[in-house]
């Protein structure tokens, strides 16, 4: 539904009130901030000095090698589960059922876990078996079980969405199933599905974060080593700096998507939608 | 196993605590959400932009991260609250933007002629919003909106790194002191967690399924 069917168009009285009420509401919120803001310089957390503190190239660097460190478990962790979650979108389109029914519960078991609780039992439960495990692959190994649940079903709704008769008219020529599966219906479902990828990656470089939970020397965790070396005053400065990193990456990558997601309906018709509660968790 | 059974009660007490965590998080969450999503619907481009700025700025920040804010910032500020209610703070401002993208995306699937029909009779934009589309809205959302609810509960996890005791903290805490018995340990956290996410998650599939058919 378009939005704009909702209202008409305010006339002059009423842009007159939609100004005024934008004003007021816009100085309501500049109070509020200017009274957090006075707070701070009570406590001396506003001091030009506390800011200068992000030109510090020992800041930058140890914040730049911890933005690699989480994009490199993100790019690992994403590679790893889309291979994993591939096997499981094929196994679970399979007629055979003891293929069918294992990957089944695969996904349901891991996507209805906390990602922290994987990651921690990972981190904790392989070292009490004898298994030694470095902060990276536990935080790695948590991740990829997650998402290969995730991106097992994007990567099935994306060969459902295909319409039956490419299936048809493939038996038909005389390709067998697997076949059928890799030449026909493999590469038109993961055009499908890129914009879909794309987002759930966001979401994989969002829950790298966890990762400061075990330590794992990723953008935040070394952030706040930094505050924790530098006292309570800067944190401030420096959490809202990794905000902003965060933010800047993901909106990037979210508006790839969608600008990828806009020219494939164009060109290609339908995608695959990513849905709102896989983006939360 | 015995590890388990001795500590049932430590288990209990973390259940309790995730679940008021979540249905807590989860009504101010969704009343913040809808809000958004009205506001991003309505006439007045300033509310419009503010409710577009708010999603987009917290769907690209972590989790954890909101958390450093509430646990880390707000006493900066002078706010001094315990911990839970940190928590319940950033569980509620992060899912808030995701409550709100999926009653928008409600509204937006309800027919452009019901809105047509609401203005033709002469409702105002509020009463329209109110009586005609958002009741039609919250019913094509609800499976949705429990999937929201689903990542809500298994987010809220993140609380045990920022001192509340729940579920995942519970668990940790145990495993750290019966190094013999992690893995059934850990069995029983997950066990708690899944009947919380696994009924829910058939409940919004059998709704999507049956509405599916009605439309």
């Amino acid at each position: 539904m378009s939005e704009a069917v909702l209202y008409d168009a305010a006339g002059p009285r009423g842009r007159r009130r939609i100004l005024i009420g934008s004003i007021a509401g816009g100085l309501l919120v500049v109070l509020a901030v200017g009274a957090a803001v006075a707070r701070l310089a009570a406590n001396g957390g506003f001091e030009a000095e506390r800011w200068r503190v992000l030109t510090q190239s020992d800041l930058q660097r140890l914040l730049g090698r911890g933005l690699v460190a989480t994009l490199r478990a993100a790019l690992v962790a994403m590679v790893l589960a889309m291979a994993v979650g591939g096997l499981l979108a094929v196994a679970r389109l399979s007629r055979r059922r003891w293929l069918s029914m294992p990957a089944g519960a695969w996904v349901e078991l891991f996507r209805g876990l906390p990602l922290l609780l994987l990651i921690l039992f990972i981190f904790l439960g392989l070292p009490a078996a004898g298994i030694t495990v470095s902060t990276f692959w536990a935080l790695v190994a948590g991740l990829t079980l997650y998402n290969s649940a995730v991106l097992g079903e994007i990567f099935r709704a994306g060969i459902l969405s295909l319409s039956k008769g490419q299936t048809e008219a493939a038996y038909s020529i005389g390709l067998r199933r697997g076949q059928t599966l890799r030449l026909i219906l493999i590469p038109q479902a993961v055009r499908r599905m890129l914009p879909a990828l794309i987002s759930q990656l966001v979401t994989l470089l969002k829950d790298t974060s966890l990762g400061f939970v075990i330590a794992y020397a990723e953008l935040l965790r070394n952030g706040r080593n930094a505050v924790e070396f530098l006292g309570g005053p800067y944190s401030i400065p420096i959490y809202t700096a990794i905000a902003v990193i965060y933010i800047a990456v993901n909106a990037s990558l979210s508006f790839l998507a969608r600008w990828l997601d806009r020219r494939t309906q164009r060109r290609y018709g339908r995608t695959v939608q990513p849905s709102v509660a896989d983006e939360a968790a | 196993m015995d590890a388990v059974l001795d500590n049932l009660d430590t288990f209990r007490q973390g259940f309790v605590a995730t679940l008021a965590l979540t249905v807590v998080s989860t009504v101010l969450a969704l009343s913040l959400g809808t809000l958004l999503a009205a506001m991003r619907v309505s006439p007045v481009t300033t509310l419009r932009a503010a409710g577009a700025t708010y999603v987009e700025v917290v769907r690209n920040t972590p989790l954890t991260v909101v958390f450093f804010f509430a646990v880390f910032v707000l006493p900066q500020v002078d706010i001094r609250l315990s911990f839970f209610t940190f928590a319940v703070i950033a569980v509620s401002v992060y899912h808030a933007a995701f409550f709100c993208e999926a009653v928008r995306s409600g509204i937006n699937a309800v027919g452009v002629g019901q809105a047509e029909a609401a203005r033709a009779i002469g409702l105002t934009f509020t009463q329209s919003l109110r009586l005609i589309v958002l009741p039609q809205a919250f019913r094509t959302v609800i499976p949705p909106l429990i999937n929201v609810v689903i990542a809500l509960t298994k987010n809220t996890s993140i609380a045990a790194a920022f001192g509340v005791v729940e579920l995942t903290a519970v668990t940790t805490r145990l495993a750290n002191a019966n190094s013999n018995a992690v893995l059934a340990i850990f069995l029983g956290g997950a066990a708690c967690y899944l009947a919380l996410t696994l009924p829910s998650g058939w409940l919004a599939g059998r709704l999507e399924r049956r509405m599916a058919v009605a439309r």
